[in-house]
């Protein structure tokens, strides 16, 4: 088994072996044990291997991830896959705040609730929340899309552009610019796939759109009210 | 007074109603909307235009000009980075976006930048490949929009700067309004066309000093600790800013003063928000040196520098390089003379022309009009940026072998006086012809 003892390995070493495998490494399968909260591990991956972050984990875990598999068995702390571009993430715990930020593709799960923030800026990565979000999250949202099982903390999306969010429990409020859409069957086989591609089971039907209004595109002084 | 009085005095215009003031308020009673307008800061301040050099004396003894050498080189990036920026003049070209300008514009600031041997920077939206392909020195920005963020592009890039703010607007955010959001500009900042671009003024994952070094730790995990990481501030508050970065981690701290350029901002936040540079580089300078990192960590100073003098105080006053924007947009073709005639049809006049969130410059830079965009030749413009590049580097030699310095950053405080008692208490030089640094010895 390929596996990095942190206790005994600086993460500098191991981030450096999990970037520079190459493509068509047969080490497709490692595992990081004896965490203690470290910051930027697993970051800047690119080969499509499977990364196993077996403990707690600080800020920015698997970030700017491309092509691998990273997932997390314990907690993890703020912004975890941001900037993400391709690949999965998938968090057995609960986030931080700002999980996925700004991700411009692949799939972030996260199995537990995450914290304010989730998907803030979101540029094309899908998220798929088994829990509740808290507040602002999907916040100047652009593309993607947010699916949360349970609910949604204040001011859902504000500023949103257009990234779809799915909200099964209840949306304390919506942000500026955020309404909630009439769920097309199309939407709902979006949402569907999303789910199944995600390993969580639940209804999409049971599921509320919301995505953006337009009004706030371009500034318009009526609208300042808004800001 | 009647005009048949004897006494007739002539209309008198106010000092605090003025010319521009009136127009301001005409200007929101007819719109209702503030003016938003590019560029930095245009009201008269403290500049270095308030200080002088005191050239060498009986004390002190000149360089020859033409025989004795004077070294420009700079190293950036020589605390953390494995592979510090090496440039051969202390003049850097400033963060624009592609986006704000034009590709050929872009093209041409990598050109010049390279022909002389210094860096471009890139800015909100990415990195393009001309960009990258023009610049053999390309500083990455990492902005709170994340635009076109892409760990592709920040492992090609040379140096990363993280920007926090910048000098015409520090706490605000961006803004590229929707005229100018081509096809091209929209699917590098994964937006729809035609739309209004507001750049979030925080980032979005971090906050704070304390998580700003894991932030900047992530950026060195992923880029092997092999890039140069700098830190950019507007100026406000540069002593504590500057002693923040370097606690946070960063190789390089970019100071921006008011005077610095912005693409699109209201005309209220450029003119009152920040402080000149003059005004913040002795802070800077200061927090490096109270935390025995002058020059350990290097010091990028910017905001209305325009000539070699101005690039000699500011290493004269601790600066180990300068960065320009606007004067490389000047030095491209921005409001050339030879435009007066198509600076009038909008409503501006050369030498003034600001509406650069518009997209409607006549010289092709502030713009992604392609018939505008193709007016600017990206090697001739690229040339004049290279020439003007020259002549910045010569004149700071000039000055500095005239005060006896064999390199640029020999150049010291103790080379200064002040003009007037603001610029002195601010670049902590005596006023000319006096022992009297204001604000210090008690007085």
């Amino acid at each position: 088994m390929n596996a990095f003892d942190l206790t005994k390995t600086p993460l500098r070493e191991a981030n450096a072996k999990l970037q520079s495998l190459p493509a068509d490494t047969n080490e497709k399968v490692w595992h990081l044990n004896n965490l203690h909260g470290e910051h930027a591990c697993a970051v800047g991956l690119t080969q499509p291997i499977e990364v196993h972050v077996n403990g707690h984990i600080g800020y920015y875990c698997a970030g700017m991830n491309q092509n691998a598999t990273v997932i997390i068995h314990g907690q993890c702390g703020v912004g975890v896959a941001e900037n993400m571009m391709s690949g999965e993430v998938r968090v057995k715990g609960t986030a931080s705040s700002a999980a996925g930020a700004t991700g411009q593709g692949g799939l972030l799960v996260i199995e537990g609730d995450a914290g304010t923030r989730c998907g803030i800026s979101m540029k094309g990565i899908d998220i798929v929340v088994k829990g509740s979000v808290g507040a602002m999250s999907a916040f100047m949202a652009q593309s993607g899309s947010l699916v949360v099982c349970g609910d949604a903390g204040a001011s859902l999306g504000d500023s949103i552009y257009e990234a779809r969010l799915y909200v099964q429990g209840k949306v304390e409020s919506l942000g500026s610019d955020c309404v909630e859409k009439k769920m097309t069957p199309h939407h709902l086989a979006k949402l569907e796939r999303l789910l199944k591609k995600a390993g969580i089971e639940a209804d999409p039907k049971k599921f509320r759109r919301f995505g953006s209004k337009r009004n706030l595109y371009n500034f318009h002084v009526d609208n300042v009210d808004a800001y | 007074m009647s005009d048949h009085s004897p006494f007739h005095t002539p209309p008198r215009f106010s000092a605090t109603f003025d010319e521009h003031s009136i127009a301001q308020i005409q200007r929101a009673a007819a719109t209702g909307i503030y003016d938003i307008r590019g560029g930095g800061a245009k009201r008269r301040m403290p500049h270095f235009d308030d200080l002088l050099f005191l050239g060498a004396s009986i004390s002190r003894y000149p360089l020859e000009g033409y025989r004795e050498k004077c070294g420009t080189d700079v190293v950036l990036g020589t605390r953390f980075a494995k592979k510090p920026i090496e440039l051969k003049i202390p003049v850097t070209i400033a963060g624009m976006s592609f986006g704000a300008l034009s590709g050929q514009a872009k093209e041409a600031l990598g050109r010049g930048a390279t022909a002389m041997g210094t860096s471009t920077t890139t800015g909100d939206g990415g990195m393009t490949p001309e960009e990258r392909g023009h610049s053999t020195k390309l500083v990455y920005q990492l902005l709170p929009s994340r635009y076109g963020m892409n760990p592709d592009d920040l492992r090609k890039a040379d140096a990363i700067e993280v920007v926090v703010g910048q000098g015409a607007k520090p706490g605000g955010g961006g803004m590229l309004l929707g005229q100018k959001i081509t096809e091209r500009v929209a699917k590098m900042r994964n937006l729809p066309v035609g739309i209004d671009q507001r750049s979030a003024c925080r980032h979005p994952d971090w906050t704070g000093p304390d998580d700003l070094a894991i932030k900047i730790t992530e950026l060195r995990e992923i880029t092997n600790w092999e890039k140069p990481i700098y830190v950019k501030v507007g100026a406000t508050r540069p002593y504590y800013d500057t002693a923040l970065a370097v606690k946070s981690g960063a190789d390089v701290v970019v100071l921006d003063g008011m005077q610095g350029g912005t693409a699109a901002t209201q005309e209220v936040f450029i003119e009152h928000v920040g402080i000149p540079i003059l005004a913040a580089l002795r802070p800077a300078v200061q927090a490096l040196q109270d935390l025995d990192m002058h020059r350990k960590v290097q010091l990028v100073v910017s905001g209305g520098i325009r000539n070699g003098a101005d690039v000699a105080k500011c290493l004269a006053l601790g600066a180990d390089a300068v960065a320009i924007g606007t004067a490389a947009l000047i030095a491209l073709g921005d409001n050339a003379p030879a435009l007066e005639e198509e600076y009038r049809k909008i409503g501006s006049t050369a030498g003034a022309y600001d509406d650069w969130h518009e997209g409607r410059d006549p010289a092709g830079i502030t713009t992604q009009d392609p018939a505008l965009a193709a007016r600017l030749d990206p090697v001739k413009a690229g040339k004049r940026l290279a020439n003007y590049l020259a002549v910045l580097t010569m004149e700071t030699q000039i000055i500095a072998r005239a005060c006896g310095k064999s390199h640029v950053h020999n150049l010291e405080p103790d080379d200064l006086v002040a003009l007037t008692v603001e610029a002195a208490a601010m670049a902590r030089v005596p006023l000319a012809g006096t022992s009297w640094i204001p604000g210090q010895g008690g007085y």
